[in-house]
């Protein structure tokens, strides 16, 4: 059928859409990130660390953090940091996701981070504490698990929280309880932090158990609750961009193989049932590519629409990042099933990475409220 | 001249010149052309000024703004997606002339005489024959398929076979066939939906002159390929409001018909409406990248995501609405003037969309393209590269 249609649509208003683009600001950090992990990011030897239960490279923090000044991206100048957003932050994650690196930036840099910008910037508990962050040399995490959506409910009280991510790097817990939000020093007494066995080699997990008595108050009741909140909704909406770095790398590498494979006396990657599944993940990471710079655009401009942003991208971006892992393994035959091969660490981040911040189920949850389309009574 | 301004002032002098209240339709739009403001990144002379494509917007909104007729795209969508950018490229000044004109007034609706029942995806395997005669004029003879606005074209783009003994992509030539002309018979060809949308034509001694060739003797798959580009640029490249495509009516249905919800429908129908927010984004990203100056790859599969989501939708829709989704509309043969994918109920819906997988390139076809043009995946071994068309297997 030889037809074509321009369909006639409905015309947005101008200005309101969304840049989806990358700036020449964000091209040139993301050439700067991408040139030190090519030099530094040693995959083989991070999973040779991970097994021994330490799979930070802490030369490469401090060249990320303090050299690049990736950890202070968020913060404003005065408090000594980049004074850049949500865009810029998301450009790094890509390149962080293709390498797989063990790095606690999702954690801290973002999602610690906004909590904290979240507070009261004046007071000077918290300004001394982005300071200390925005050079990398001290981190913070959230002592929440790992999977919490930010729409769902937080732990609070004392007990032990169990898959806080990258607790065993940080050097603060950001801690939430009933009265507050309180920064604990990990070598504080009565703070306890045991590694778990994490599915995810590259992003290590641990329960984390606090003293009601430990730790300095840095915000009310009143703010602590929507800070957090803020901070796991900028971590799910940027992690989309980790999850488009991990797809992009697996597709990528999967392409290279199969051009260079043979068998049957011809490049695998000639036949076309190969051929169609690369094509059809290749546009589902262009697609996961929209939906990422989207939700990073619609965090830094502090769009009214970041919440349905965030809950597509993370709809979206999740499946994506595991189904090209999952592609990656596959096409590679037997050696995708191989430990030698970085193939399996994808597996895992991606697989770990769609639990993240909320399943893309919850995420779909979310949406059917913001978007009223309501489950069935 | 042909900065923002300068087309502003030029789109006021022609408001003045013609007022649309007192103005006749296609006056103003044959004015409209002469003042080079129809297409405004077109030449000086043929409906254009050689400004940036990316500045029509201002000269719409303004003829917009001053309440002044349109042409009416959907009805002369091939001419304009097709037709034109491949005339304005390998036209004589004489035909360029001749065509564009009355093509974007939409005076001359055009068709495309393409595909074949011989020759869909593989469309270089085309048999319809064009024969030198002694006076310079071509005779043409077969039969072209899937033709939709055949039974109202005025003019046709038309590829055919000039020499059988050349391999099948070397000899073809590219025509413009007069759909008047003695032996043009246009048949309409019912589809599942009950309509006749498309036509099957059949060319019975046809005679072209050469003046109405375009492009060289044998050039006629690289033109056609000028063509085709244009097509899968022109499909998927509007820009959508949020649940601006078939995910609307579906979600509107869901809104307003508590009593039709499922949980098994809530999950597929949310998942829907991810990806198509999604492919909204990504077609979005898409013409910020032209806009910006840095085409993208992801036109190409712009359609593939298209065809996909509304198939998959408007199967859901008729899911959802139960009963009446085993009802339809309307199965009387009728010849509607346009293509309708979101029009009418969800049956249809359901039924046209059928069609988005294959019109304009199959999804097979477009993921051998992205696999091979986007990912640099090796072609798979072919056996007629090298063969004449008249020795080819059919």
């Amino acid at each position: 059928m030889n037809s074509t249609t321009s369909t006639v649509s409905p015309t947005e208003t101008p200005g309101t859409a969304p840049d989806l683009l990358y700036s020449e600001a964000e091209d040139d950090l993301r050439a700067a990130v991408r040139s030190l992990l090519t030099d530094r990011a040693d995959v083989p030897a991070a999973l040779v660390r991970a097994e021994a239960g330490d799979p930070y490279d802490s030369g490469l923090w401090t060249a990320l953090a303090g050299g690049i000044g990736a950890a202070g991206l968020l913060i404003p100048e005065k408090l000594g940091g980049q004074g850049a957003s949500h865009r810029e932050a998301a450009v790094v994650l890509e390149e962080l996701g293709r390498y797989v690196t063990p790095a606690p930036f999702l954690t801290g840099a973002v999602a610690a981070t906004e909590t904290l910008l979240a507070c009261d910037t004046d007071s000077a508990a918290v300004a001394d504490l982005l300071e200390s962050l925005a050079t990398g040399g001290r981190v913070a995490v959230l002592a929440v698990p790992l999977a919490t959506a930010p729409d769902e409910s937080l732990p609070t009280g004392t007990g032990p929280v169990a898959g806080v991510a990258e607790a065993a790097r940080a050097d603060i817990l950001l801690v939430l309880r009933d009265d507050g939000l309180y920064a604990v020093g990990t070598e504080e007494p009565g703070v306890a932090v045991e590694p778990l066995t994490p599915l995810d080699l590259t992003r290590p997990l641990a329960t984390v158990t606090v003293d009601p008595g430990a730790g300095t108050r840095i915000a009310g009741p009143a703010t602590a609750g929507a800070a957090v909140r803020r901070g796991l909704l900028a971590g799910a909406g940027l992690l989309a961009s980790e999850q488009l770095g991990v797809a992009e790398w697996c597709l990528e590498e999967t392409v290279r193989h199969t051009r260079e494979r043979h068998q049957f006396n011809r490049p695998i990657g000639s036949f076309q049932a190969l051929k169609h599944r690369m094509a059809q993940l290749w546009l589902q990471v262009v697609s996961a590519r929209a939906a990422a710079r989207n939700a990073a655009d619609a965090l830094a401009t502090g769009s009214p629409d970041a919440p349905l942003a965030v809950a597509v991208a993370q709809a979206y971006a999740g499946r994506v990042a595991v189904h090209a892992a999952e592609e990656c393994v596959q096409l590679h035959g037997g050696t995708g099933m191989t430990w030698e091969h970085p193939a399996h660490l994808y597996l895992k981040r991606a697989k770990a990475d769609e639990i993240a911040l909320g399943t893309p189920g919850h995420h779909k949850q979310t949406l059917a409220r913001l978007t009223n389309l309501p489950a069935p009574r | 001249m042909t900065d923002a301004a300068g087309l502003l002032s030029r789109t006021r002098e022609l408001l003045a010149a013609h007022p649309p209240a007192t103005t006749d339709r296609t006056d103003f739009l044959r004015a409209r052309f002469d003042a080079g403001l129809a297409w405004v990144h077109y030449p000086a002379g043929l409906g254009g000024v050689g400004a940036p494509r990316s500045l029509q917007a201002v000269v719409d909104a303004e003829l917009a703004a001053a309440g002044a007729p349109g042409n009416d795209p959907r009805r002369i969508g091939i001419g304009l997606g097709m037709a034109a950018p491949t005339i304005l490229r390998y036209g004589t000044d004489e035909q360029k002339r001749r065509f564009l004109r009355p093509l974007w007034v939409g005076e001359e609706v055009w068709c495309q005489l393409f595909s074949e029942p011989g020759a869909g995806s593989d469309l270089a395997a085309l048999a319809t024959r064009a024969v030198r005669a002694d006076d310079g004029d071509w005779i043409v003879d077969g039969q072209k398929v899937w033709t939709s606005s055949a039974h109202l074209a005025r003019w046709a783009i038309l590829i055919a076979r000039t020499d059988p003994d050349l391999p099948k992509h070397l000899g073809i030539t590219y025509f413009l066939c007069d759909m008047t002309d003695p032996g043009v018979e246009v048949r309409p060809l019912r589809q599942i939906t009950g309509e006749a949308e498309f036509n099957e034509v059949f060319l019975t001694g046809v005679r072209i002159p050469d003046a109405h060739r375009l492009g060289a003797i044998g050039e006629g798959w690289k033109v056609a390929r000028t063509t085709l580009m244009n097509e899968r640029v022109s499909i998927g490249g509007a820009r959508l409001p949020r649940e601006g495509g078939m995910i609307g009516p579906a979600a509107r249905t869901w809104r307003e018909r508590p009593e039709l919800r499922t949980h098994d429908l809530h999950q597929r129908l949310l998942t829907l409406w991810v990806e198509a927010e999604v492919a909204r984004l990504t077609g979005e990203r898409l013409r910020q990248r032209l806009v910006a100056g840095e085409p993208g790859p992801e036109g190409a599969g712009m359609k593939l995501a298209f065809a996909r989501l509304n198939q998959e939708i408007s199967g859901l829709e008729v899911e959802l609405l139960g009963d009446e989704g085993l009802l339809y509309s309307d199965w009387t043969l009728r010849r509607p003037e346009l293509v309708d994918f979101t029009g009418r109920d969800a049956g249809f819906r359901y039924l046209r969309s059928k069609g988005n997988s294959i019109e304009g390139g199959t999804s097979e076809v477009l993921l051998n393209i992205v696999a091979e043009r986007v990912l640099g995946l090796p072609v798979e071994p072919r056996n007629d590269k090298d063969v004449a068309w008249k020795d080819l297997s059919r």
